[in-house]
Order: structure tokens, then sequence, then C-alpha cells
């Protein structure tokens, strides 16, 4: 086992190791899923405040659930981020939150930084539940989580992420955590939709969707914002469909084994057609599924390390007295 | 008589191409006679200078001193304060306070405030900064006014700054240039490049600058005023200004020691300190900068000095206010940065910070010619020391040096004759730098 963390702001700078130590414990939770009882006290006794500063349906409810399966207390603060700016700052919001006497910290929050501000401010353990366009690791490791059920090491594996790099804190969190385990990362879409020296990441970056889609292994598709076209990315969904968008002729062309994805939520018949997302090739829904294992193996292993400093002070102040 | 004897220095005057050790005696606030020995009388206040440099004062011709409407961030008093514990001699105080200075009875307001050391007021270009009607800039001027800025925001509409650039040549004042193209950096917070993909922030790419920098350019020669570009940040602003120079467009600029310390790379911190207008930009935009320090491209060196109280600042990277203070570190940067790795000479440190922004502003400082105002800057350029926040004297701390370790610091500062600081914590165990430094990657030998 090796994760040390007390936070999880992002993936980037992860290792391999640590990668592997959190899919290899979220296996074992993901058991815990399938049986009748689907509740063990792992976290009894701890309490974690989910701080939703920006619109979630199914993060926020993930988490709930992981929280929840292990057992512990959990504290829901939900509100719009423009209210923020107005009234209570996010450092005295949390600092309340804090009062109560909160182990951890789930943040959701539109403004970049938002949590790495926190872990700044609070004793808590901050765990990064999307962070405007920065980054969003459990949703990456969900993803990977996911790949490796259907691929195993991804050591060579080529993935592509098709769609808005840019506004994709998805994006950013996949392609640390895959470089990191060994994978070939390609990015396609319209190159308004690519963010400044992105291919500097060890990433390829491609307008050509048959290139970038052919030999690939998952190609992982993101949601395309339909208010995009209003700040001169696109000049219509309809061209963008045309162009990025995923159906079955596209698929046809692809590895008869591909691996076909979508964090949520879908515009289908935007970037993804219909019979695409429910056909074989779609692990969508397994992603929702195993993305309640992820989370759950993440907060363990940060409650563990929680727990080991605990148990070191205690130490140090019995050599004191 | 007033009399003060500078002992035993360094004395480094551009103006009138010294570099060599002279006592500087000064005489009811003007310099009065220098000479390798002169000996104190009774009555002669004594500063002694053995290894210590002496200059002119400096000149910092960008700063925000907040008053009027800011004062619980800075006063024109505690941003005096500032000045002289930087050894700031002379500062030009941008208008966009609330409300703007942009009336005669605001210059005045600005000119008479107490203060520890020469403070000139910059009058607004547009009355209320708001970029519409050209402020009564003949009025301002007679009133004290040494140059026009709508500093903070661009004049967005190129026809009325040509009109501001026309009419200023009536008025034979500069007018200094916040270069943005806003439809360009739009609502973004950092510079555009791997840094801002990786921090997942809103970029504002280089041509935001550039552009708004070619078009003043270009007005400035339609117009022959005299334009000068505040706070230079990019390679291309920088290649800008060299081809207009070249051209022999009266243009001319300044950077800040952030843009010649800092880079994008650090804002990945989510440091608000870090976060500024024009933005941190890249290693190699930094090195074009220090180019162009070297060859003369940039005529000053000024601090955009900007407090902003600690509640505005612990907040969201987004949501911070854009600004960091900078009088009090202006000269030990500018010799840890550019000085000590060879970048510049001192000599050409002196320039960039006292004599060439002095002429710039036309006003009387700069020079340490028998019959100047006795404004003089006093350093030990050995010291090396560590930036701490309550070392700052200005109102606010939000500078995001604390903790950063530099070589060179103010000993004393003379305003117009009076000692102003004097620096009382001579911690001669604070051990003066013999050893090895950490090279300077980026500095640029030219």
């Amino acid at each position: 086992m090796r994760w040390t963390g007390r936070h999880l702001l992002g993936l980037e700078g992860t290792t391999r190791e640590e990668l592997l130590t959190i899919l290899d414990t979220a296996a074992k939770f993901r058991e815990i899923l399938d049986r009748p009882v689907k509740k063990v006290p792992t976290l009894r006794g701890v309490t974690i405040a989910n701080l939703f500063f920006e619109a979630s349906t199914r993060t926020r409810m993930s988490f709930e659930l992981a929280e929840k399966r292990l057992s512990a207390d959990t504290l829901n603060f939900s509100a719009s981020t423009s209210s923020v700016k107005k009234g209570e700052t996010l450092r005295d919001t949390a600092q309340n939150i804090e009062a109560m006497m909160v182990d951890m910290v789930v943040i959701r929050h539109s403004c970049p930084g938002a949590p790495h501000f926190l872990s700044q401010h609070l004793d808590a353990s901050i765990i990064n539940a999307g962070d405007g366009a920065h980054e969003h690791p459990t949703q990456a490791l969900l993803d990977i989580f996911t790949m490796r059920e259907r691929l195993g090491d991804l050591d060579g594996k080529r993935v592509t992420i098709v769609g808005d790099i840019l506004h994709s804190r998805v994006a950013k969190s996949d392609i640390y955590g895959l470089r990191a385990l060994g994978a070939d990362v390609t990015l396609c879409g319209p190159s308004t939709f690519m963010p400044a020296e992105v291919e500097r990441l060890g990433v390829t970056v491609t307008a050509d969707i048959e290139e970038a889609t052919s030999d690939a292994d998952v190609v992982n598709i993101l949601r395309i914002q339909r208010e995009r076209q209003e700040g001169g990315f696109l000049p219509s969904l309809r061209e963008y469909t045309a162009l990025f968008g995923i159906d079955a002729a596209r698929v046809a062309r692809m590895k008869p084994d591909v691996v076909i994805m979508h964090p949520g939520p879908i515009n289908r018949g935007v970037e993804l057609a219909p019979d695409v997302a429910d056909s074989e090739r779609s692990v969508i829904l397994d992603q929702v599924t195993n993305g309640v294992a992820v989370r759950m193996a993440i907060l363990y292993l940060i409650s563990r390390v929680r727990a080991a400093e605990r148990a070191e002070e205690l130490e140090l102040l019995e050599v004191e007295l | 008589m007033r009399k003060l004897l500078i002992k035993g220095g360094r004395l480094i005057d551009p103006d009138t191409r010294t570099d060599e050790h002279l006592d500087l005696l000064i005489v009811d606030g003007v310099v009065a006679e220098r000479a390798p020995e002169l000996t104190p009388d009774d009555d002669t206040r004594v500063i002694e200078a053995a290894g210590a440099i002496v200059t002119p004062g400096l000149v910092d011709m960008h700063v925000h001193l907040r008053e009027p409407g800011r004062e619980d961030e800075e006063t024109i008093e505690s941003g005096s304060r500032a000045a002289a514990h930087g050894g700031v001699t002379a500062v030009a105080a941008m208008p966009n306070t609330e409300p703007a200075i942009d009336t005669a009875s605001w210059v005045e307001f600005v000119r008479n405030r107490e203060s520890q050391i020469m403070v000139y007021p910059i009058a607004a270009i547009t009355k209320d900064r708001a970029g519409e009607t050209l402020t009564e800039m003949a009025e301002l001027a007679a009133a004290g006014a040494v140059a026009f800025s709508d500093d903070g925001s661009p004049v967005v509409n190129p026809s009325i700054m040509r009109r501001a650039l026309e009419y200023s040549t009536m008025v034979g004042l500069p007018i200094i240039s916040h270069c943005e193209e806003l439809g360009l950096s739009g609502r973004g917070v950092m510079h555009e490049g791997l840094a801002s993909t990786m921090a997942g922030l809103r970029p504002i790419p280089a041509a935001a600058e550039e552009i708004a920098v070619a078009r003043d350019i270009i007005l400035a020669k339609m117009t022959g005023a005299n334009l000068h570009i505040a706070h230079v940040s990019t390679e291309g602003s920088v290649e800008l200004v060299r081809r207009a120079k070249d051209d022999g467009i009266a243009v001319t600029c300044e950077t800040c020691p952030h843009y010649f310390t800092l880079t994008d790379d650090d804002v990945r911190s989510y440091d608000t300190h870090l976060k500024v207008n024009p933005p941190l930009r890249s290693a190699s935009d930094l090195a074009a900068i220090k180019v162009g320090l070297a060859d003369g491209t940039i005529d000053a060196i000024s601090s955009d000095h900007a407090p902003h109280s600690l509640e505005e600042k612990q907040v969201e990277f987004d949501a911070a206010p854009p600004g960091m203070t900078g009088l009090e570190t202006l000269l030990p940067l500018t010799l840890t940065q550019l000085v000590q790795p060879g970048t510049i000479t001192l000599e050409r440190a002196v320039e960039l910070m006292s004599t060439d922004p002095a002429s710039i502003l036309r006003i009387p400082h700069g020079s340490l010619a028998v019959g100047a105002p006795a404004d003089v800057t006093v350093f030990d350029p050995d010291w090396a020391w560590e930036i701490t926040e309550d070392w700052f004297v200005s109102k606010s701390k939000n500078s995001p040096f604390t903790g950063r370790k530099v070589r060179g610091r103010v000993t004393h500062t003379v305003s117009r004759g009076e000692v102003v600081f004097e620096e009382t914590d001579l911690n001669e165990g604070d051990a003066r730098d013999e050893g090895e430094r950490e090279p300077d990657v980026l500095s640029v030998h030219v």
C-alpha cells in the first residue's frame, strides 16, 4: 500500500504506485457493492462535509453514497458560486463548517484552485470534486478503473479524448492519470477547444476524428456545453456533430472492441449518438457504479492517513507525559 | 544652515557620469559639494557610508496610493513612508482612486497631502477614467500633474486615444498607456500558456497586451505625442517598442520587478498575491524583458505598487483583485535579479530606477550634480537578508516576495536634504553574503 496524501486535490504528480493503490483498494470496495448488505463500518465516527458550490447531480450523489456505504456522518451544503462573491467568503464558510469538527471536506467549485485554497486554511482533508477547468480527480479515477476492468493493464493502450478539452477538468485529470499508467493519450476536438500548449503534457493533438479513433482502445467523449456557440468557440452544434460526433458509422470504423465512455450528462445526438450510448461498447453506466467504489477508496485511504497522524500525535503525547 | 555629509560611499550618478568614491555634502536640501575627502563641521550630521552605494533618490513612476477612496489599504502618507523605506524619493501616483484624479482640485489634494517624499500626481486621461471625454489637461498640468493615464483600464476607443495624444502635445506631458485589448483579455486571470492550461485558470494571451501596444505606437507616430507604455510584460511588446524607437517614434516604456522575477508557472500555486495585471508571463517573456532592460529598449523600472487588503486577497484566485505591493522591494529585487547575475550594471540600474524615469516625467530628480535637490539613496549592496511580512511598512502586505532571500538593502533615504529613512536594525550578524549564490538560470548576459 502506498498512499500518504492527506488531501486529494488533483492527479497531477500522482505516481503509478499511488494510482494502483487507489485502484486496488477501489476493487475491494467494488465487491462490497455487489453484496446484499452494501455497507461497512470503516468510517464510523468520521464526519464528512460535501460542499457543492456548483450544480452537480451524479458526483454529489456518488460521494454521498460512498460516504454512507462507509458509515460516515455527512453534511451537505449547496450554494451557487455567485452567492459566494456577494456574501460570506469561502474561507468563512469553510471555517464555520470546520468548527463543527468535520474531518473531511468534499468540494465542488467553479473557481480553479478553490480546493487548494481550502487545504491551506483548514485542518480537514480536502477532496476535490471538480474545480473549474482545473481537475476532477475522482472522475478520472473512475474512468481509469473502468478502463482497467475492460482492458487490464493500461500500459501502451491508446485512449482518445474527444470534445471540449479547453473547459474540461476531466480531460486534465484523465491525462495525468493515464500518462502515469503508461497509456498513450490523444486529444481530438475543434482547434478552438484546445488549451494552450497542451501537447506539452505528453499527449497527441489532432482535429481529425478518424485518425484519432481508428486504432483507439478507448474513446472518452466529453460533454459539449450548448452555450459554447456564444463564446465564438463553435459556429453551431450541427457542425460540431458533423465533425466530431460519435455515431454508429464512426464506431464501425473503430477497433471492434473499442470501449466508449462519457462522464455524463450526455447531450444525446450532439457529441454522442443515442444508439452508441446504449450499445454494448458503452460502459457509461459501469462508470457510474465504479464511481462509488473509487470514492469509497479515496475516503478510506485519506482517513487512514489521518488516523496514522492521530496515532503519531498520541504517541508523542505519551512520550512527553 | 542644515548640513548633512554622506561619507565614504561609492557615488554612482549617471547624470554626471560619476562612479567613484566621493563624499557628498548637502546644505539646506541641495547638493553642495562632492569630493574624495570632506571634513564635517561640528554642526554637520554625518552618515557613514563606507562599503555602501550612494545614488540619486529612486523615482518610482507607477504607484497606487489608494487615496482618496481606499485609505484602509494605503494613504499618501503611508505610501510615502513605504517609499522612503524602499529608497524611493519620488513617486508618480496613478489617478485610479475613488473618485479618480480628474480635476485640478484633486491634483492639488494629492500634491498637498502630508508625505515623507515627493509625490507627483498623474491625472486621468478621460473624465472619471470612463474613456469618453478628455480631462482638462492644461488646467491639470498647471495644477501640477506630471502625466496623464487611465491606468487600471485602457482607453478603449482608439479615436479618444488619438485625441488624447494630440491634445497632450499642447500641454507637453506624456500619456501613460495601460495597454490591454479587453476583447482578448476578457475575464482572464493569468497568462495563456502551459501553466494556465494546467491550472485551469482563464487565460489572457500575450496578444491582448501587444495589440494595444502596437495600436498606441501607431497613434503616437501619427500624432507626434510622447507616449509612455506602462508595465511592459511580454517579449512581443519589447520588440514593438524596440522597433518604434528605431523608427524615431517618441515612445518610452517601463517594466516592473515581478516581470523579471516571477513567471506564470509560479501562479500554479493559486497564490492570489501573484495575481497582477498584466499577468506574470512565460520564462521566454522574462528573458526578453531582461534583454530590453539591458539594451535600452526599456527605460524605467517601476513597482506598480498596488496595495490590497488581506481580506480582499484571501479569496478564490478568480475573485481576488489584481496587484501587489512593490515600493519597498523595487531596489533589492533589481539588485538581486539583474545586477548580481550581471544582466545590467549598477549604473544602468540607477538609470532605470532614477535618472530615466525622472527625465520621462521631467521632474527635478535623478541627479546628484552640485546644485541639484538633495534626494539620495544609500544602500548596502552585499547585505543578504530575507524579506519578512513584518518588515514592510506599507499598510498592505500583499507581496509575493515575502519569504524571499535577496541581497542589497537600503540603509538611508534622503529627501530634499532630510533623512526620511534610516535603517536602525544594522544587524551585523545578519551575514553579509560572502559565499556562493544559486546561479540565476534565466539571467541574460548582454
